[in-house]
């Protein structure tokens, strides 16, 4: 006798992920693992942190937002689509021939506000942002969100020196530590462990959450800075989250779902299944 | 290799100076560093927050500059010529370049003017790495007064610059009329001459006219022009001046892929002139000496210009 779960809530994050999923099929491909991953951080920031306006994306006061971790567009998008900056119809148009929607973000989509995809970017644009902000003597803030692998880029750490020497606290970088990159996990393939011990001993605050839990997301990214240090959010997610039999699979990184698979994928989100745990 | 000219300042210095001067009446001009010491005696005065030393780290250097300037800052990034176009590429490339941001690096040390330094310091690829990318401006330009000149302009216009500098103080230029202007190739010597020299950088062109005095002792008469601004090329000057069908280059870089290349490209696909061109051979410099040293050790002298200009004419003439 099988029990039927009851349907699940049409929550913000369930229509990210089912948008996500439907960019990855229709002919079409896309960095799926990464992208589930992100759906919560993301969400957070755009409807609980940061201070933006759908109607007015290039509003000169707003905090920005850098998708480091570039290859996670499809979730930036699926996001701004959830929030009004994207229409419902940019879903459909990613991927499509001489579109400007990409497996990697380029600026002209209202949110995006760098070219991110080659690692390691975000972290640097967002020290020029923060020396303007301060500069501008703005109450602004920028958002640096990195995937883990993305670690492993030598910027990334010429950048995290840069902030905390010049004590640049409007920067936030959230790391989506879902623990796997290509081809593997990350600690077999090049080990970032102590990562916070790392980030504090590169002179930044840093918090660590549940990546999947807005409660702990806001709070740790709505929380002041301290005074003069940079602060770091590590999201402790799962690559493929939502999906339970690609959930922590190196090979969530990249699909290009067929009709069936996407079918499946669509059928798993409208059921909410967990994926089993040990 | 004696200059001809008075002596000068080098032209990092006198373009640091211009930074700070420029700083005090623009706002939205900033100066990142990455620990060059060139400005350890530079008074920034009221812009002394808008000087930035970012350290040795010059990727988060030009990743930080495009940040900068899309928050609406126009950046003047300093680092070494080699480090702005190998090491810190791939941020000049999609950070800067694809943004067409304002972001304007002063670069030193181009070509071989490290010197004794070697090859880490030598920059004999900027020129070829960095014309490649799109909206980039690669400016080289031939003394000190004329660098301070074309760093105003690329400050004036729209998109990134890269401005490659030298090292040590190069031979002041004769006063040319009219002033250098950027984009606009400068005519040193007339068109309608049997040959036609297209050169960059303070050596180089000044060579480039030494070499054309040496021609016209042997009746060659030799057009001369100064392309201190190799990209976006001055086509039309360029066509002009090789109407005579014979043009050589001098340039301090690799053969490969500078000045020489982009000239070369330029006449072959107009069908236009023969085109020979004279810069560093293919292969590295790791020996001590100052720049003159190794130029004349790359070839790039005077009497290898005149020796190729009576070769090719010698050749076959090919006034059309």
């Amino acid at each position: 006798m099988s029990v039927v779960p009851p349907p699940r809530a049409d929550t913000a994050a369930v229509r990210v992920r089912r948008r996500i999923v439907q960019m990855c099929g229709h002919g079409r491909g896309g960095h799926l693992g990464g992208s589930m991953s992100l759906v919560e951080i993301l969400l957070t920031l755009y409807q609980d942190v940061m201070r933006v306006d759908p109607t007015r994306p290039d509003d000169p006061d707003r905090d920005i937002l850098l998708l480091s971790k570039g290859h996670g567009a499809i979730g930036l998008y699926a996001v701004l689509a959830e929030c009004g900056f994207l229409p419902e119809s940019a879903i459909a148009a990613y991927g499509r021939p001489g579109g400007t929607l990409l497996a990697h973000p380029v600026p002209g989509t209202a949110g995006v506000e760098a070219p991110t995809g080659a690692l390691g970017h975000g972290l640097p644009l967002g020290v020029g942002y923060a020396l303007a902000m301060r500069l501008d003597g703005a109450e602004r803030r920028c958002f640096v969100v990195l995937g883990d692998g993305e670690l492993q880029e030598g910027s990334v750490w010429e950048a995290a020196m840069a902030a905390a020497a010049h004590r640049l606290d409007r920067i936030v970088a959230v790391v989506d530590r879902n623990g796997l990159q290509i081809t593997g996990p990350t600690e077999e393939v090049l080990a970032l462990e102590p990562l916070a011990a790392k980030w504090a001993s590169f002179g930044w605050t840093v918090r660590t959450v549940d990546g999947h839990d807005r409660n702990q997301l806001r709070a740790a990214l709505s929380e002041p800075p301290e005074p003069g240090r940079p602060t770091v959010v590590i999201a402790v997610t799962v690559k493929g989250k939502g999906l339970p039999y690609v959930e922590n699979q190196v090979h969530s990184h990249y699909a290009r779902l067929g009709e069936r698979q996407l079918a499946r994928a669509m059928a798993a989100l409208e059921r909410g299944d967990q994926a089993v745990r040990p | 290799m004696s200059g001809t000219g008075p002596p000068d300042r080098p032209a990092r210095e006198v373009c640091a100076e211009l930074v700070a001067e420029l700083m005090l009446a623009d706002e939205r001009l900033v100066c990142l560093d990455s620990d060059t010491g060139q400005f350890a005696r530079v008074d920034f005065g009221a812009a002394a927050d808008r000087y930035v030393n970012l350290g040795i780290a010059e990727q988060n250097l030009l990743g930080a500059a495009a940040g900068l300037a899309r928050a609406g800052r126009i950046p003047i990034v300093h680092t070494m010529a080699t480090f702005a176009a190998t090491r810190a590429l791939e941020a000049v490339k999609i950070d800067v370049a694809f943004g067409g941001l304002p972001v304007h690096i002063v670069a030193t040390h181009g070509g071989l003017s490290a010197g004794s330094l070697g090859p880490s310091h030598h920059a004999l690829e900027d020129v070829a790495v960095l014309r490649t990318l799109p909206n980039l401006r690669v400016v080289v330009p031939a003394d000190a007064a004329d660098a301070a000149c074309l760093l105003r302009q690329c400050l004036a216009g729209p998109g990134p610059s890269y401005l490659r500098l030298g090292r040590e103080a190069t031979p002041r230029l004769p006063p040319r009329l009219p002033p250098v202007r950027l984009g606009r190739a400068q005519v040193l010597r007339p068109v309608g001459g049997d040959v036609t020299i297209v050169g960059c950088g303070p050596h180089p062109v000044r060579l480039a006219m030494e070499a054309a005095d040496a021609l016209a002792a042997c009746g060659i008469a030799a057009t001369v022009l100064d392309m201190h601004t190799v990209k976006p090329l001055d086509v039309a000057a360029l066509t002009a001046a090789a109407g005579n069908g014979t043009v050589l280059t001098v340039e301090d870089h690799w053969a490969a892929g500078g000045l020489g290349s982009a000239v070369a490209e330029c006449l072959a696909e107009r069908g236009i002139a023969r085109v020979r061109r004279i810069g560093a051979p293919d292969r590295f410099f790791p020996f001590a000496g100052e720049h003159g040293d190794l130029l004349e050790r790359a070839g790039v002298t005077v009497d290898r210009v005149v020796a190729t200009a009576r070769a090719m004419l010698a050749e076959a003439p090919r006034r059309p």
